[in-house]
């Protein structure tokens, strides 16, 4: 049997003490959050608050104007709920200019260019709340590669990252995120009707089974059709997270001395704190 | 005979010797009002663990002349002393080290033996391996000293077993790993268990001190134990926080234990030595 249940307490205690120590080691005491409305980012968020005190945590509403009406309100009720300091900021103004070049532009370009403005817009917020920005971008989601980068994958810290969705709505309901916010379907809400698990083909209950096999408990592909998952879905989940494996790194430099970054000028961020 | 131990498990700044000297000193001092005899500090307890390219800036020998050691060296004019460092030989090989420090001299140090490099760890990519197991005799009786995946293969604690320690001295930085729907991770679940199993076996006193704090998304998960010859917990640390914690070992207890429980009297050293020859000889 595949079991992804996890001990709530013990992954709060560890997620809160690593924003905490990592946020104040390099002479941080505050963080900047993009409250989506989504789960993810509320359980970030939460986390945060837990860590560092809601008053040292700003959470940023980022609306265009497709976005869904849910999404401004379910953060609004967790800026409420948790009261943390707020700024809501449209990105319609800077988003629709560069849209406008190009009348073909297709929902997934519109997409980027939104997941990006909303990094700019994080990454400037820093700089006001002098925060670090916290990610938000969970453990499925990082292996299919399901995400924009340098758009929502931009963050100095991610508390959330070694956490299937399944484990994060676990994680949700142990930190009191508001129903509404675990119990609505997964969305990017970068178009009308968007959902995570429409666009993927499937649902985040059978992936994370498959990713944990997979991943965590290193099955081949074979053993995972063996313990009943399609082949198909195994193979093209495969495929998927190899295919994505450009974003989980930093871009590699093309070596020409003894000592390049990246290969072999190795030193953890935390050198020296 | 009676020894006061104290375990201190302490966050580390990476590559920053000065400052974990300075909470070196602290915790010295703290654990000497409470009358401590011997305080351990866990693996690499001057340097911080995932050293990478910091390993020779952080590099130091255990002698008097050594800025950090006659600290030390000072300090265990008052109680004996185990801290972990990064060892330079004579030939700049550097190893992870753990020196015993007592008396203001260096009565033993010991070179961990194994170096994980597979998984999270790349530790043979840094450092040298060290290549002896030696018990050594200290005011309290003969301790043995391993340092993290030295425990986690059953012959280096026998060896020191064999070589007569009745003290062993488990230094980690164990990064926290396998959360699943249990209390405790399973890194904590497995060293607790290894730990309690050596105590059992050996009829010893096993004291494991692993450090705490992040270094980049690791958590080392602290919980320092001390298991008694009968595989009874004496004491144990929290989880994830800086402590230091301390705990009185009866000595008297190795007799007792040992007299119900003659496992050292029983062990047959010429038959695993013989049967050892045989299944190392093969072809």
């Amino acid at each position: 049997m595949i079991d992804l249940t996890i001990n709530t307490d013990v992954a709060h205690q560890i997620l809160t003490g690593f924003i905490k120590s990592e946020v104040t080691r390099v002479g941080y005491s505050r963080a900047v959050i993009n409250l989506s409305g989504g789960l993810d980012s509320a359980i970030s968020c939460v986390l945060a608050v837990d860590a560092l005190g809601a008053e040292n945590v700003l959470a940023l509403r980022l609306p265009y104007r497709t976005s869904s009406p849910d999404s401004l309100e379910h953060a609004q009720i967790m800026i409420d709920e948790f009261k943390i300091p707020s700024e809501t900021i449209d990105i319609t103004g800077m988003v629709d200019p560069l849209i406008k070049h190009d009348a073909n532009i297709s929902n997934m370009r519109k997409g980027n260019i939104m997941a990006r403005v909303r990094m700019i817009v994080l990454y400037d917020q820093t700089e006001v709340f002098k925060g670090l920005p916290i990610g938000t971008s969970n453990k499925t989601e990082i292996l299919l590669g399901y995400s924009t980068m340098w758009g929502d994958m931009a963050s100095a810290i991610n508390p959330i990252g070694d956490l299937y969705k399944t484990q994060a709505r676990q994680l949700a309901r142990a930190i009191n995120v508001p129903a509404p916010i675990i119990d609505k379907p997964p969305s990017a809400d970068l178009w009308e009707g968007q959902t995570d698990e429409g666009e993927l083909g499937f649902t985040y209950e059978e992936v994370d089974k498959l990713l944990y096999l997979l991943v965590d408990q290193r099955y081949s592909p074979q053993e995972c059709i063996e313990e009943g998952f399609d082949a198909g879905f195994v193979n093209s989940v495969i495929a998927r997270i190899r295919r994505n494996q450009f974003k989980r790194m930093m871009p590699p430099i093309a070596k020409l001395s003894n000592r390049t970054v990246g290969y072999d000028f190795l030193y953890l961020r935390d050198w020296g704190t | 005979m009676k020894l006061n131990l104290a375990l201190a498990q302490i966050a580390t700044k990476l590559g920053d010797v000065d400052a974990n000297l300075e909470k070196h000193l602290n915790y010295i001092k703290q654990a000497k009002d409470q009358k401590a005899d011997l305080l351990v500090f866990p693996e690499l307890s001057l340097t911080g663990y995932v050293l990478q390219d910091l390993v020779a800036s952080v590099a130091h020998k255990p002698t008097e002349a050594d800025p950090v050691f006659k600290h030390l060296l000072k300090a265990s004019q008052d109680l004996d002393l185990v801290v972990g460092f990064v060892d330079e030989d004579s030939r700049h090989r550097f190893y992870i080290a753990s020196a015993y420090l007592s008396g203001g001299k260096v009565l033993h140090v010991h070179h961990k033996v194994y170096l994980p490099t597979y998984g999270l760890f790349d530790e043979g990519r840094f450092f040298a391996w060290g290549d002896s197991i030696r018990s050594f005799d200290t005011r309290f009786g003969r301790v043995g000293m391993l340092i993290c995946e030295d425990f986690w293969h059953a012959s280096p604690p026998y060896l020191l077993w064999l070589d007569g320690a009745d003290i062993m001295l488990f230094s980690s930085a164990s990064p926290g790993r396998g959360l699943n729907d249990r209390e405790k991770l399973e890194s904590a679940r497995w060293v607790e268990r290894v730990s309690k199993a050596y105590a059992s076996m050996f009829t010893s006193f096993v004291a494991h001190c692993n450090r705490v704090g992040f270094e980049d998304g690791l958590l080392f998960w602290g919980g320092a134990t001390v298991n008694d010859p009968n595989g009874e917990l004496l004491v144990q640390a929290p989880y994830f926080e800086e402590a230091i914690i301390s705990t009185q070992l009866d000595l008297n207890q190795l007799r007792r234990t040992r007299a119900r429980l003659p496992l050292l009297r029983d062990e047959r050293t010429a038959l695993v030595q013989k049967e050892l020859n045989r299944i190392l000889s093969r072809d």
